[in-house]
């Protein structure tokens, strides 16, 4: 192996970490976290199996029930079983949450390693990312969802695009840093193709930073997804959301607050456990940051 | 210092630009027509016409553009679809419920932050440290709608104590009337807030207080209150300071959300009404306006670097 080697094992040190040796020296406090979302995960997973009744399936004459041995949790001013729309709702907003942080880690980074690599073309992308990054991303995701509709894959849309802004910084910052390391100098010197330059020499390199700031997007997504239900730009309400429940408990909330307390409760033990694992892969792989005291 | 303050006062100018351009685009570029999209599916071609002819959708692009640009610049914002009203005067009806909102928000939240952010690093890894990063990270993950309707349960329904909605002018209502309303809206804006300032606080206060100038301090036997909130506070301001614009962002999204939760007659809720009635104008000239005020914020926040941390010279 000469000097000159590329960091191809990038990925395998970040894989490292995460063996059991290193996660026993973490503590109880991620494990409770990673057990949590798993529960929460495979749960909404399952739900088609695990919840009793159909969520949709309305019911008159068992409106606004109380908790009972049929309906765990209760109903809704629909007769609606709560625990089986709660199950099914995150089903549905884990899916929008994980789409939407995996779909602008993938633009946020190809934008990225051009504007790091590429001069020209860096300040051009950059100008356009500071003026996005100005946008409340709220405000921009209710413009895009009133505009394309309330379907499942605008909602993803909508939340992708103000995302895509602070992968893209994440990602130039981390290459023009590497750009200047003898191994992609060599790369250079030696004729290696462009794209090859980029996603074999360049991109591993990023791939830390981005599975701590990809988490952060996925909690966020998962958050902005019920803020846009909740203002009535969301998902259609015929689909059951943790949003979308929230939003129509709204009016039942003085005598029905279940209705916003389950399905909030949900939202936030994931979005808490999210945050946690983000916190400790953040601890993990950048020790620097963790010596500045978090 | 005036070289770089004239820079960065014209550097807002592309910025806010570009956003003009993109909020521009946004409606043109949707797949399918634009004017079907406002009217929604029951619309019969009379008013399909109507709002072409309103927005002015049967030019050329580049002509709409100069246009709406042309009238961008004397400050016409457009008119409602829905009341026909110009949407700058439905705004500046209902800017100063929240106007005055963020503001009580924001003095809450630096004033329960900031102590707990000094208090956290200044009792690094005891028990007040590990308190006050569990409610950070818990700020961040409960949703600010549920913040709401919590505080609206504990202190409205069960104790009584706050009224459940609504909102007092502290002008013509009496500045007690509004903190009486305005209370509840303010904390459940602030909890984010403070869990973000905190944050940076601690982190930017653990940092300083490692310096040397602070072992001094204290070995010639400065009170120790003096020496965190005089020279260390004040050394850890500029990160706190980048934070608070920063989380501006922040408060713009969660205006929106609380002033439905609480029935704010603010333009967070004129923004949600117009998102039911599809009334994009309304949605646009919002968009414009936040944007326009984050950038302003954060550009008074870049020049006020230069009063609190003097060492920074451009």
């Amino acid at each position: 192996m000469s000097n000159y080697a590329p960091p191809t094992s990038a990925m395998g040190s970040v894989l490292r970490l995460f063996s059991i040796p290193a996660l026993a020296k973490l503590g109880i406090g991620p494990l409770i976290a990673a057990v949590v979302l798993a529960i929460i995960v495979i749960a909404t997973l399952l739900s088609p199996w695990l919840a009793p009744f159909d969520p949709l399936d309305m019911n008159p004459m068992n409106r606004l029930k109380g908790p009972s041995d049929v309906h765990m949790l209760g109903t809704d001013p629909f007769g609606r079983d709560i625990y089986s729309r709660v199950l099914i709702g995150g089903r549905v907003s884990l899916m929008i949450g994980i789409g939407a942080a995996v779909v602008s880690v993938l633009i946020g980074l190809f934008i990225g390693l051009i504007a790091g690599f590429f001069r020209l073309a860096d300040t051009i992308i950059m100008r356009i990312m500071d003026s996005l990054m100005a946008i409340p991303s709220i405000l921009l995701a209710i413009a895009l969802v009133a505009l394309n509709g309330p379907s499942i894959t605008s909602v993803i849309m909508a939340i992708t695009i103000p995302e895509i802004p602070r992968v893209v910084r994440l990602v130039r910052s981390v290459v023009l840093t590497a750009r200047e390391e003898p191994y992609v100098e060599a790369a250079i010197a030696l004729g290696s193709s462009m794209p090859k330059i980029l996603f074999q020499h360049l991109m591993p390199n990023t791939m830390a930073p981005l599975i701590v700031q990809g988490t952060y997007i996925l909690a966020s997504a998962i958050l902005t997804e019920a803020i846009l239900s909740f203002l009535g730009a969301g998902v259609s309400t015929e689909i059951p959301t943790w949003g979308n429940i929230m939003a129509e408990g709204r009016q039942y909330f003085r005598i029905k607050p279940e209705l916003i307390l389950w399905p909030g409760l949900m939202l936030s033990l994931c979005i808490l456990a999210i945050n946690l694992l983000g916190d400790t892969a953040r601890d993990m792989l950048d020790p620097r940051l963790k010596k500045r005291g978090e | 210092m005036l070289g770089y303050i004239i820079r960065r006062v014209l550097a807002i100018f592309p910025v806010m630009l570009i956003v003009a351009i993109f909020v521009f685009l946004l409606l043109r570029l949707t797949p399918g027509d634009p004017a079907a999209i406002i009217a929604g599916d029951m619309a019969t071609p009379e008013q399909l016409e109507r709002i072409r002819e309103a927005m002015g959708l049967n030019q050329p692009i580049h002509t709409q553009f100069i246009t709406w640009m042309g009238r961008l610049l004397q400050g016409d914002l457009g008119t409602s679809l829905i009341s026909g009203t110009p949407v700058l005067t439905m705004m500046g009806q209902r800017i100063f419920p929240t106007i005055n909102i963020a503001l009580l928000t924001i003095v809450i939240a630096v004033a329960i932050a900031v102590p707990m952010g000094v208090l956290a690093a200044w009792r690094h890894r005891t028990w007040v440290d590990y308190a006050v990063m569990s409610f950070s990270v818990l700020g961040f993950s409960v949703p600010v709608f549920v913040i709401g309707y919590l505080f609206i349960l504990v202190f409205s329904i069960n104790l009584g104590w706050l009224p459940v909605q609504g909102y007092a002018s502290p002008v013509e209502d009496g500045f007690g009337t509004f903190l009486y309303r305005a209370i509840l809206p303010a904390l459940t804006l602030a909890t984010i807030y403070i869990a973000l300032i905190a944050r940076m606080t601690r982190a930017s206060m653990l940092e300083v207080l490692g310096e040397d100038y602070i072992r001094t301090a204290r070995a010639k036997g400065v009170k120790e209150s003096r020496v965190l909130f005089r020279h260390a506070l004040r050394n850890a301001a500029v990160p706190i300071l980048t934070v608070i614009g920063t989380g501006f962002a922040l408060l713009i999204s969660g205006v929106v959300v609380t002033e439905s939760v609480f029935n704010i007659p603010g333009v967070g809720r004129l923004t949600v009404d117009a998102i039911l009635a599809r009334d994009y104008p309304v949605i646009q000239a919002m968009i414009l306006l936040t944007s326009a005020t984050y950038v302003m914020v954060n550009l008074i926040i870049d020049i006020s670097y230069t009063i609190f941390d003097p060492r920074i010279r451009y």
